[in-house]
């Protein structure tokens, strides 16, 4: 920059060549630098009070009259060409220097830490919910009810005779002392008791929860599992209703391919009664029928219990297990991960199924 | 119930090559469940064949035992061996080494040659053993796996057979024969029986039945036998505990001789053992007819038999010879000396039939099912004849089930069959059901022709009679559980088939969608999911110490808590009265698997007895109970409200680069409840809080405005997590969501949101140590007025410039003017007037 030093003689404000000699050379340096501190000193060497052309400009004042215009026109255009390029230059350093700035920021974004923990619903919740959804869908409401019930509830209003060996096979945890009749419910079917009870007819409810029977835990038991039971109470329904509300249900399951199968089975509380199977495509061992649940009309001796006419009324109801279904649709292949309560077996599903 | 299938051939039509499978592929259309096949081929694979062993030589050996080495033909003398194979000697002489010593030279045994396969993948091969080549095995029935005898080697010439060297022993043995198993529902059972069996698989697949009694030629009357009477002067619920007995007696009977390997062999397959040939007989015919028989030694008879309940004190020694103090309830089969047997459960063990037994009085008796099953249950005695008799068998077939029996004891046993018998009861009422025409159409959806209807019921043995509206059903006598129009459809939609059931969709009248509760609870979880906490479901089991340390009232003494009468463990033999019991278990499982980091959360029902327990009795089934009867039930049952709570162990984040996850703390616990608080838009009033689970200092007490106490929240009592082998400083908290949801505003009613600007002011109060902030932030907001907007504590000191003993809280006040801006002035005077109730309540002064 020696050479464009002040005080090498102030050019003559008329002196085209030498203005623009000044102008190229102050050009020149301000392409020159490298950084916007360069550009800096650059500016003030080339523009400051004592620059060449600074210094030239000043001279126009001391001019004859008539020479004053051409020299203002020199100098005006000279010194627009110089402040140009030092504003192209600055915009271009400061482009340059954000961008190195963001290139310096730069981070490993595959080193980021988890600062909050994820937190998860089990899925047997989920699944619960789901289904509820489903049904709420379909115009049914959900309804629910005490896990200890009174044996009348869960016996007798479902037309279990007192002697018979059906009431034995539930396995049922009986809370002391016996003769207070109350027990963990075996099935959600109290439920459907206590909502044909309460409630106006027809009915249309879904009753989910827990229920529990005397089962050790291992791979396929559990003593605590839940259900999810429907009920439907109206004029002059009959199997096939049952029939194509299950396999609507199927389908909202496990999608438009799903098919059911209905085989006579026994439950005093139904009559017909039958087991729901459900067409496994992706069992393990090739495709097969599942066993979902149990289903059936409603045994007239249950209408009667809740004061309903089984001449006028007739219902169908289903129960289906949700640990069953979540076996088999998510292929969780032992009874114990759902219960245990492992922090992998939750997180693993997140919030939604 | 276990089906052998050549059993099932006699009377059904299944076709020659089909397998337990087929069979069971065809039974569960109508509407029995697979279980299992039973096929010794499975486990079991030829060569095995009659050999007679022609030389024994005893070898001692060092080890102390003798070993035998012997020589057994395997193909009759004279004939070529017709195998081949490694070890198959030409000769037709295998030369084997046997370690048992219960045969002789001579006798007929069963021979497993090499290339056998035996149960347990056991492969027979020619080996050297004892300085000799042993090609093959001598048999036992325990090697075979048709039975438990294990003492020595099968001899054929032992039970009476002489079968020809070289035969197949597996056919003679019945071990090509294979059962189906299927599952009975508890309202057939006349379908345990081959009869009831043979009959629903002619219904399954549409073809023709014999019935097995049709073969029986039983005497159209019987008089003169032994002497029975029938003396109920209890029955249960009004039905006599015994409606039919039959008697029969066998003389001359030859008890020791053997049962026919046949016989044993169908026995095996349909899961009983051989015992001796009368009672092989007994049982044979109880599988083929479903009606349970008992044979008695005549001799050791004495005066008539009796059938009636027991007097008090009685006893009974049982043929399991174990000495059972009897119900006044039991109905017992008794002669002159006493009881002889426990009606329809277990015979006595003083009149059994024995080898030396020659006369044999068979009984066919016709009991209650009611009375059976609780006979059955007091005794803990389930037995293959109570089975059939709780569920039901058929009246008329008692006379028949004698016959066959007397039949087969003479056939077998060599008896002589006395001519004289006993029959004694009443036949109950036949059952007839009107079925109106459309009834099954409408109730099962099928357009069902008069043709299916009428056949479907013939079918099954009914008797139908068209009538003007529909028809007169009247059962078979075997199908006790036909009792109404009902049970009528099913039988024919059965017989037509359930996948001829069309879908229909009904539609239900429009609904509510879920409950503001419903949505309440899933509002509350989801909330603390998201808040990075992990949903557990933990059992509601626990033990007593449990509850009494988590369960307490809010006058901290432990709650009352629901005890079960057969829990699953003793240990845990208590309902939760509070769920952090669980949780920690639970948290512990984790810890013991490598996780240490945790945030558990469960939301679930805690059991809360009252006064009122129950009810003293429950109401008949089929007819609604009267409003207070009903009130009764539904006052019996405990309150079961929904809690919700949390644990927190550890760290709030796992450990990364960058990153310093912070230890969970007892504000984490109050801050959780909180948020909870806030999802429902419930403020919860915290206080310090006393709760013998709790750090006594860092617990916080729960509550509504109201005063109503939700739970407690803070950092768990240090001794009690070291005694449960917890991370010092885990937090929890619980909380009774049911009374937060309760609290919830039906309907929120919206402030107006002024824009006017705000002028904040802070304040710095001193007061003594022991003040608790919140009181101050109330006393603040209650003097500050209607221009406040909000209040918050943002710093607590205590420390140098500070009298020892007191503390200085930092609140910042917001004011806001509904209508204006606010002076200076204005905010300040409000905020004297907030610092003045601070002070009158607590001595405040500002700093």
């Amino acid at each position: 920059m020696t050479e464009t030093l002040p005080g090498a003689g102030v050019p003559n404000p008329l002196d085209e060549a030498a203005i623009t000699a000044a102008v190229d050379q102050a050009v020149a340096a301000i392409a020159a630098a490298s950084t916007l501190d360069e550009l800096k000193a650059v500016r003030l060497a080339h523009t400051g009070e004592k620059s060449a052309l600074s210094l030239a400009n000043r001279e126009i004042g001391g001019l004859p009259k008539d020479q004053k215009a051409a020299a203002g026109k020199l100098m005006g255009s000279s010194r627009g060409r110089v402040n140009k390029a030092l504003a192209d230059r600055t915009a271009q350093l400061e482009a340059e220097n954000d961008a190195r700035i963001l290139v310096e920021e730069t981070v490993d974004v595959t080193a980021a830490p988890r600062r909050r923990r994820a937190g998860a619903r089990h899925p047997l919740s989920t699944l619960q919910e789901r289904v509820a959804d489903i049904f709420v869908g379909m115009g049914w409401e959900i309804a629910e009810g005490p896990e200890v019930e009174s044996e009348w509830f869960n016996f007798d209003a479902l037309n279990f005779k007192p002697d018979h060996p059906a009431r034995e096979m539930q396995d049922t945890f009986f809370v002391e002392p016996p003769e207070a009749h109350l027990l963990m419910r075996t099935h959600t079917s109290p439920v459907q008791v206590r909502s044909m009870l309460e409630r106006e007819l027809p009915i249309y409810v879904l009753c989910p929860g827990k229920v529990f029977r005397t089962d050790e835990l291992d791979a396929t038991h559990t003593p605590v599992f839940h259900q999810f039971e429907g009920l439907a109470i109206d004029k002059k329904l009959s199997m096939a209703d049952l029939r194509g509300t299950l396999e609507h249900f199927a389908r909202q399951m496990f999608g438009d391919e799903a098919q059911i199968r209905l085989r006579p089975n026994y439950f005093p509380f139904t009559e017909p009664s039958a087991e729901l199977d459900i067409w496994h495509p992706g069992a393990k061992g090739g495709p097969s029928w599942i066993e979902w649940g149990g289903c059936g009309m409603v045994n007239p001796n249950v209408l009667r219990a809740a004061g309903i006419d089984p001449e006028i009324y007739s219902g169908f109801a289903f129960g289906m297990g949700i640990e069953r279904t979540l076996m088999f649709r998510n292929e969780v292949g032992d009874m114990r991960d759902m219960i245990e309560g492992d922090v992998r077996f939750s997180e693993h599903f997140g919030m939604e199924i | 119930m276990r089906i052998p299938l050549s059993w099932l051939r006699e009377f059904a039509q299944v076709p020659a090559g089909a397998t337990a499978e087929d069979v069971m592929a065809e039974l569960v259309k109508v509407g029995f469940e697979e279980e299992a096949v039973h096929r010794p081929t499975d486990t079991l694979q030829g060569p095995i064949v009659v050999g007679q062993v022609l030389s024994v030589v005893k070898e001692p050996q060092t080890n102390g035992k003798t070993i035998n080495w012997c020589q057994v033909r395997v193909v009759p003398e004279g004939q070529q061996q017709s195998l081949t194979g490694d070890g198959i000697d030409p000769s037709g002489v295998q030369g084997i080494i046997c370690g048992a010593h219960n045969f002789v030279e001579g006798d007929k045994v069963v021979v497993t040659l090499p290339g056998a396969v035996l149960p347990g993948n056991f492969h027979i091969s020619a080996r050297k053993t004892y300085g000799h080549l042993s090609a093959g095995m001598i048999a036992s029935v325990r090697e075979l796996g048709i039975g438990e005898d294990h003492d020595g080697i099968l001899v054929l010439s032992r039970i009476g057979l002489d079968p020809e060297i070289g035969a197949d022993a597996m056919e003679l043995l019945g071990l090509y024969d294979q059962a189906a198993e299927i599952n009975v529902t508890p309202d057939r059972g006349y379908a345990f029986s081959i009869r009831g069996v043979a009959r629903e698989y002619a219904h399954a697949t549409g073809t023709s039945f014999t019935d097995p009694a049709s073969k029986v030629q039983a005497p159209v009357a019987l008089a003169g036998g032994y002497p029975v009477k029938l003396n109920d002067d209890a029955p249960i619920y009004g039905k006599p505990g015994c409606d039919r007995f039959v008697a029969r007696t066998v003389r001359g009977v030859d008890a020791t001789r053997p049962t026919p390997l046949w016989m044993v062999s169908r026995l095996r397959l349909a899961g009983i053992r051989s015992i001796s040939l009368p009672v092989d007989i007994s049982n044979y015919v109880m599988l083929e007819l479903g009606q349970p028989t008992h044979c008695y030694d005549l001799d050791k008879l004495s005066g008539d038999i009796v059938v009636r309940r027991a007097v008090a004190g009685e006893k009974i020694t049982t043929l399991d010879e174990k000495v059972r103090a009897l119900d006044v309830e039991d109905l017992l089969i008794t002669d002159g000396s006493g009881a002889i047997g426990i009606a329809g459960v277990m015979g006595g063990a003083a009149t059994e039939v024995s080898d030396s037994t020659s006369n044999v009085l068979v009984e066919a008796a016709h009991f209650d099912e009611v009375s059976i099953g609780r006979s059955r249950r007091r005794h803990k005695l389930p037995s293959e004849a109570s089975k059939r008799f709780e569920r039901g068998v058929d009246w008329h077939i008692a006379g028949t089930a004698a016959q066959r029996v007397v039949d087969l004891l003479v056939e077998l046993a060599g008896g002589t069959a006395e001519e004289a018998g006993t029959d004694v009861g009443t036949a109950p009422d036949t059952v007839t059901v009107e079925l109106p025409a459309a009834f099954a159409s409408e109730r099962i959806g099928i357009d069902f022709t008069e043709e299916q209807v009428v056949t479907s019921l013939e079918d099954l043995g009914a008797v139908v009679v068209k009538n003007d509206g529909g028809y007169t059903v009247t059962a078979p006598s075997w199908r006790s559980d036909l009792e109404t129009k009902e049970d009528l459809s099913e039988e024919i939609a059965r017989l037509v088939g359930y996948d001829q059931i069309p879908a229909s969709l009904p539609v239900a009248p429009p609904g509510r969608g879920l409950t503001r509760t419903q949505q309440q609870r899933r509002r509350l979880v989801q909330a603390l999911a998201d808040s990075g906490l992990t949903e557990v479901l933990a059992y509601p089991f626990v033990s007593k110490a449990a509850n009494d340390t988590f369960g307490v009232s809010t006058e901290g003494t432990p709650r009352k808590a629901l005890k079960l009468a057969n829990p699953i463990s003793e240990e845990q033999g208590y309902l939760r009265t509070s769920m952090l019991p669980g949780l920690i278990e639970v948290a512990k499982r984790n810890h013991s698997r490598g996780f240490r980091d945790l945030a558990l959360f469960e939301a679930g029902l805690v059991f809360l007895p009252g006064d009122t327990l129950g009810t003293a009795s429950i109401p008949p089934l089929g007819i609604k109970p009267g409003d207070e009867v009903l009130d009764g039930l539904y006052d019996g049952v405990p309150d079961q409200p929904l809690y919700v709570a949390a644990v927190l162990t550890g760290h709030d984040s796992p450990a990364a680069a960058g990153h310093t996850p912070r230890p969970w703390d007892w504000a984490d616990a109050l801050d959780i409840a909180r948020t909870a608080g806030d999802v429902l838009g419930v403020e919860i009033v915290v206080s310090q809080g006393q709760h013998q689970a709790f750090h006594p200092g860092r617990a916080a007490k729960l509550a509504l405005r109201t005063g109503e106490v939700l739970g407690y929240a803070g950092e768990l009592h240090p001794k009690l997590l070291a005694a449960h082998d917890m991370p010092a400083r885990s937090v929890a908290l619980e909380f009774n969501a049911d009374a937060l949801f309760e609290a919830a505003a039906d309907v929120i009613v919206a402030r107006h949101i002024s824009t006017y600007p705000v002028a904040t002011q802070d304040v710095a109060l001193v007061v003594s140590q022991e003040v608790p902030a919140e009181e101050v932030l109330t006393a603040l907001r209650e003097g500050a007025g209607e221009l406040l907007e909000d209040v918050a504590l943002f710093d607590v000191y205590a420390g140098k410039g500070i009298e020892d003993g007191k503390k200085s809280l930092a609140f910042s006040l917001r004011f806001r003017a509904e209508d204006r801006t606010l002076t200076a002035d204005e905010a300040s005077a409000a905020r004297e007037g907030a610092v003045a109730v601070a002070h009158e309540r607590f001595g405040a002064v500002q700093r």
